[in-house]
């Protein structure tokens, strides 16, 4: 395995990327033929035989295996909707702005092979409301494939039809986790639902609905081509495939890559056709793999050397591959500062729903903000980690418990449990001392 | 506020879009804002009638969403980033900078938003939408005089190609 870029998912973005988002450029690189081919194979055969072959899994932060989740809608009840989560709002990703920007007949010719295969003739892209290009770009590659017949009535003479709206989001982080993305969709705040009833159950407008990320649905065309087998020849155990990492922050060559499965976070970081190393050729201090709900590593070689590899990170240290963002921090960054961060993040994006997280969160934000501006007391820490542990008990030893309706509460309480683990004495040492880095309130 | 008659088809088709009307409550509140600039309570009570719902509904959902200005806001949106990537690469000292800066001019509305997804080129900024980054505080400035001048123009909110 090497670490280059294995270019699927990003292979008309970096080919043509003077005319990647139009129906020629699309067209003249392979736009739509997965389509043509998934429609000669027949529905049955996309879900459970090649979609399941692939081993694809979910690449919005969850990693639950796509095909498992389709099988979940009870048979013979219709109508059924699939929606798009083109919500990116987790810190530091940026990979579904890039497809969304640069390829979107990639994403609509994944939504009809999807709703092909599940049988909805109504799809939802629920997109996040910031990005007025991808909005922009969307709506026109629609427009264009419906005049080409890829959508519309009687898709390429198949007998099936399919509509895609797009739905813009208007601000709200929270809108990413799937049930409060269907609550907005139906014109509400976006609060999280009670599960069960699952969304494939009683989704939108409490129909059997499958809600799956752009990233995810960008790669069916490849999976229906390639074929399930051959895609799943790509990557390591069950983190099959490639995925797009969003790599931001002191490596030398910022950037979103595509990469094989398999390969380590130093691969990643330091390979000059990937991160580039670190600026300066600094040492890296920290790092937050999967994006900022994820619990971080730091700059050790048991870290570094570890393979991205879903189930391995999860397992061995209860860290996750999430969305795909990786943060890289470099010795001179206070990792006190960067949890405030997080913390007011979180604060601010909680709906309000569940206590523990509304209070939880907000009480976090207040603590490290003090310890930041050197007001810290000794025993900050362990007040912080009481606060954690009421909304997620058993927060060291992942997979952690929650008593809140949602994932945001747990996700809030990472950075803690971060410093916990590997900064508690630079945490105590600013109890200590006087302010470190002045930062303003706001 | 009334949607203008283009507007007003626009909504129209918007609305009949979902199976059920109410969906429609962010997309006619986007509508909206992008037509005069923020998210009046006469607007509000215009998508009630649009959506069968009560006026009281659609504040109840749009004032969740930190994107409607449920007051009057500059006719230039600017939302700079301070999450954690953009934080170490000079996003909190823009933002101050910025605040600084256009404090008297009403033309210009400055706001501390969420991680924009456009962390490769922190730090970030977005002006009625439109993404620009890698800053500093001289280029940043420049970018909104260029569409105070009229130079740039964003696709949504008041005066944009949208509205």
């Amino acid at each position: 395995m090497s670490a280059v870029e294995t270019r699927i998912i990003t292979k008309r973005i970096r080919d043509r990327a003077e005319d990647s988002w139009t129906i020629d450029g699309a067209l003249a690189s392979g736009a739509y033929e997965g389509l043509k081919k998934a429609i000669a194979i027949g529905r049955d055969a996309i879900g459970q035989e090649q979609v399941k072959a692939s081993g694809l899994r979910g690449r919005g932060g969850a990693g639950f295996p796509t095909a498992t989740k389709w099988s979940f809608l009870p048979e013979a009840s219709f109508p059924r909707y699939l929606v798009i989560n083109a919500d990116e709002g987790e810190p530091s990703t940026f990979k579904d702005r890039m497809l969304l920007e640069a390829d979107p007949h990639q994403l609509i010719e994944g939504i009809v092979i999807a709703a092909y295969a599940i049988e909805c003739n109504l799809a939802f892209i629920y997109l996040r409301g910031e990005f007025a290009l991808g909005y922009e770009r969307l709506v026109d590659a629609i427009a264009a494939a419906h005049a080409k017949g890829f959508l519309g009535s009687n898709i390429l003479g198949s007998g099936f039809d399919l509509e895609i709206v797009v739905h813009r989001g208007a601000g709200a982080y929270i809108c990413g986790e799937e049930t409060a993305l269907l609550e907005s969709l139906e014109g509400e705040r976006g609060m999280p639902r009670i599960r069960p009833p699952f969304p494939a159950i009683e989704g939108l407008y409490a129909k059997p609905t499958v809600v799956n990320n752009v990233e995810t649905i960008s790669t069916l065309p490849h999976i229906v081509l390639m074929g399930g087998d051959e895609y799943a020849k790509l990557g390591v155990n069950r983190s099959t495939g490639t995925r797009l990492f969003s790599l931001s922050g002191h490596v030398k060559r910022p950037g979103n890559y595509e990469v094989e499965l398999g390969i380590t976070f130093r691969d990643l970081l330091y390979s000059p056709e990937l991160g580039g190393g670190i600026r300066e050729d600094r040492a890296v201090k920290f790092f937050i793999p999967g994006g900022a709900s994820s619990q971080w590593l730091i700059g050790s070689d048991e870290h570094l050397d570890a393979p991205l590899d879903m189930d391995y990170v999860q397992q061995t240290f209860g860290v996750m591959l999430g969305s795909g963002a990786v943060m890289v921090y470099d010795e001179t960054v206070n990792p006190v500062l960067v949890a405030w961060r997080l913390a007011k993040f979180f604060a601010h994006e909680s709906c309000g729903k569940c206590t523990p997280c509304r209070e939880g969160t907000g009480w976090i934000e207040k603590v490290l903000f003090r310890i930041v501006n050197g007001h810290g007391r000794p025993q900050d820490l362990d007040m912080l980690f009481d606060v954690c542990e009421s909304i997620s008990p058993g927060v060291m030893n992942a997979p952690f418990t929650q008593t809140t309706i949602c994932p945001l509460g747990p996700s809030a309480v990472s950075c803690v449990a971060s410093l916990q683990k590997y900064f508690r004495d630079e945490v105590l040492a600013m109890c200590a001392g006087p302010a470190l880095i002045p930062v303003s309130a706001s | 506020m009334t949607f203008t008659t283009k507007n007003l088809e626009r909504a129209r088709t918007i609305v009949a879009s979902y199976p059920r009307p109410k969906s429609a409550v962010l997309p006619l509140a986007h509508l909206a804002q992008d037509q005069d600039g923020w998210l009046s309570p006469e607007a509000m009570r215009e998508i009630a009638l649009m959506t069968g719902i009560e006026p009281a509904e659609v504040l109840g959902t749009c004032s969740f969403y930190t994107m409607f200005k449920r007051d009057p806001v500059g006719r230039l949106v600017v939302s700079v980033c301070t999450n954690v990537t953009c934080l170490v690469t000079g996003g909190p000292e823009l933002l101050e900078h910025l605040v600084d800066r256009y404090s008297d001019d009403d033309e210009v509305f400055v706001e501390e938003v969420e991680c924009l997804a456009s962390c490769d080129g922190a730090p970030a900024m977005q002006v009625n939408y439109e993404f620009h980054d890698g800053l500093t505080t001289a280029s940043a400035e420049d970018i909104i005089e260029a569409y105070k001048r009229g130079e740039l123009v964003a696709r949504g909110t008041s005066g944009g190609r949208l509205s």
